[in-house]
């Protein structure tokens, strides 16, 4: 009889638990309205709002490859199954054309569908949540001018229970706080509107700050670097591995242009980044690159002092007879391979970009593995569209596993002051065998996906 | 030092120094002449050859990484009297000007044809695109690969006939 007691009471609890819980995670819906006029908006206000959709990347997950601008439908993994990107032009069935203002407002700040569904967070709202009603306008502006596109994404691939929307109500208990971005007083104006958009529009930290088991950011491990579509992600906080350190005007040289002198060219899932932060005010860009760098910190004097000999030995190979040999570090095939496939660009005898950084100053050499040089080695850097760019060619077609293997060990001693890697074996493997797929991107930002020829298109009017 | 090269299916031992450029190994050791020196930094295409079923750019491949592997030039593909199905497209559609782009661009296409010989336009364009061409022949390039498939899917299937 006790016992009986004790299950009925539990059962009750639970009950009431789970229907506190509904309560708690139920959103009600926004009526639909006539898809508004496109002329209805102030042409000044769609101007702005292209730049904000720009800084908040929203073309890059909502576009698939080859089809409409916007128009949803990419694949994003995440370790808990395919999310698919959803339609964001104003068609009115199968887009947002039916999304009051009020509406796409809400979505931003809390990440809650016209239907009152909580979305998933690989919608970054965590950040999109500080963008001001004000932005949030002229992004609605923005969008709801595009052309319309009749496009339903694919439904997403996720297993019981994260198809629950409703457990999202618990994620964001958890991890989510809600904006407007609030500045900080004793700030400078520029340094608070950089960290408005670096946290909130651009979300740098959505791929720059590693996530937990649950896939909210560690917000104790901030901008500490991660790996996204198997590229390596870099720390961009006192840990970045960049030889010579990263000051506010080098990256905004780097963000605006996708290159820089002491860095070399963005690829891999930053290149559409920067071809976007290309588009913008440099205004703008300067205020994230003055926040970033502030981050980062001040550099110490080892770290300086570091950066000057990379730039030394960088300058002086630059200069050096084209006869002469290079150390030799024991490692044979690594050194022919280098001596003979990539030193004519890699040397620095050319400027970056159109030269290849010489390796002294390369993050990806001194990063904390080599996955970066074995997808720009086995794929290469396609060449922009519709603009000079950097390329490499592609050497998948040549190299086995034990040669690239020796070739990026060689790298990482002759151009590295770090310990050697350990996990590079593993890594060539699994992405020679297809097992690690990665994306590659143009440096326009659209998309070359190994071995067809798939693109990312791009979305400016 | 001596390297073991298939060239063309046929094993050719050179003596060269395990980084030279298969580029030159071709031209300078083998008097294989059909692959071209352009800008000899993987850049331009000219010197574009087949490793195995891949397309590659010799100028910036050491022979080192060759040994043992099966390397085809513009030369394996067909002989003067017997052009083989490319060269015969590129000479039916007069697809070349002053022709420097020419062997590898075929070179290139015949990778791509040799997965697939019912490619479309937008693939050949895709997959043509590390290859530049300075007379502008491109549109003839592009109708010289799409003959080229043509030929291909007749031929094997003529030979699937007999």
């Amino acid at each position: 009889m006790r016992v009986l007691k004790i299950l009925a009471a539990f059962a009750i609890l639970l009950v009431l638990g789970a229907g506190i819980f509904v309560a708690y995670a139920w959103r009600s819906a926004i009526d639909p309205v006539d898809p508004p006029a496109q002329t209805s908006f102030d042409r000044a206000l769609v101007a702005r709002g292209a730049d904000l959709a720009a800084i908040g990347n929203c073309n890059v997950c909502h576009t698939a490859p080859g089809r409409e601008p916007f128009g949803g439908g990419l694949g994003i993994q995440t370790p808990f199954g395919t999310i698919y990107s959803t339609n964001i032009t104003p068609d009115p069935e199968t887009g947002i054309g039916r999304w009051s203002e009020a509406a796409f407002i809400r979505s931003m700040r809390e990440g809650v569908d016209r239907e009152g569904r909580h979305l998933y967070p690989a919608f970054p709202y965590d950040h999109y949540t500080l963008v001001s009603d004000e932005d949030n306008r002229a992004l609605y502006a923005f969008l709801m001018t595009r052309t319309a596109a009749s496009s339903t994404p694919p439904e997403n691939e996720l297993p019981f229970p994260f198809n629950l929307r409703m457990l999202l109500a618990g994620w964001k208990a958890l991890y989510f706080r809600e904006g407007p971005f609030q500045p900080d007083p004793i700030r400078s104006e520029e340094w608070n509107r950089g960290n408005y958009l670096t946290e909130g529009l651009s979300h740098c930290g959505a791929c720059h700050t590693p996530r937990n088991r649950l896939g909210a950011e560690k917000k104790d491990e901030y901008f500490a670097g991660a790996e996204v579509e198997n590229w390596t992600v870099y720390p961009i906080n006192g840990n970045s591995p960049a030889p010579v350190p990263w000051n506010a005007d080098s990256l905004t040289f780097y963000l605006r242009h996708g290159w820089h002198e002491h860095h070399g060219a963005s690829r891999g899932s930053m290149a559409p980044v920067t071809a976007n932060l290309g588009s913008i005010p440099e205004a703008d860009v300067k205020a994230i690159a003055v926040y970033v760098s502030d981050v980062m910190g001040r550099p110490s004097q080892e770290r300086i002092a570091r950066g000057e000999a990379a730039s030394a030995a960088a300058r002086k190979e630059s200069e050096a007879p084209l006869t002469v040999r290079a150390t030799s570090t024991g490692n044979r095939v690594g050194e022919a391979i280098f001596l003979s496939a990539c030193q004519g660009c890699h040397d620095g005898r050319r400027p970056v970009p159109f030269g290849g950084l010489n390796l002294h100053l390369s993050s990806a050499v001194n990063a904390s593995n080599a996955q970066n040089i074995i997808n720009v080695t086995l794929f290469g850097l396609p060449a922009a569209r519709g603009e000079p760019s950097a390329i490499m060619p592609a050497y998948r077609g040549v190299l086995n596993q034990d040669q690239l293997v020796s070739l990026l060990d060689y790298m990482r001693e002759r151009f590295s002051d770090q310990p050697a890697w350990t996990d590079t074996r593993e890594r060539v493997a699994a992405t020679m065998n297809g097992e690690r797929e990665v994306p590659i991107y143009r440096m326009d930002g659209t998309t070359q996906a190994p071995p067809e020829t798939s693109m990312r298109t791009t979305s400016w009017p | 030092m001596a390297v073991t090269l298939t060239v063309n299916g046929t094993t050719r031992q050179v003596d060269a120094d395990p980084e030279t450029p298969l580029l030159y190994v071709l031209r300078d050791h083998l008097e294989l002449n059909g692959a071209k020196y352009g800008c000899g930094i993987g850049q331009c295409g000219a010197c574009t050859v087949m490793v195995g079923n891949e397309a590659v750019l010799s100028c910036v491949t050491p022979v080192l990484l060759l040994e043992g592997r099966s390397i085809t030039t513009v030369e394996g593909l067909g002989t003067l009297e017997k052009p083989g199905p490319l060269q015969q497209a590129f000479i039916e559609e007069q697809a070349a000007q002053c022709g420097y782009c020419i062997p590898g661009m075929m070179m290139r296409a015949q990778a791509l044809l040799q997965a697939d010989p019912a490619v479309d336009e937008a693939a050949i364009r895709a997959h043509l695109e590390p290859n530049l061409c300075r007379c502008g022949t491109h549109m003839r390039i592009i109708k010289a690969v799409m003959r080229a498939g043509e030929l291909m899917r007749q031929k094997s299937q003529s030979g699937g006939a007999s």
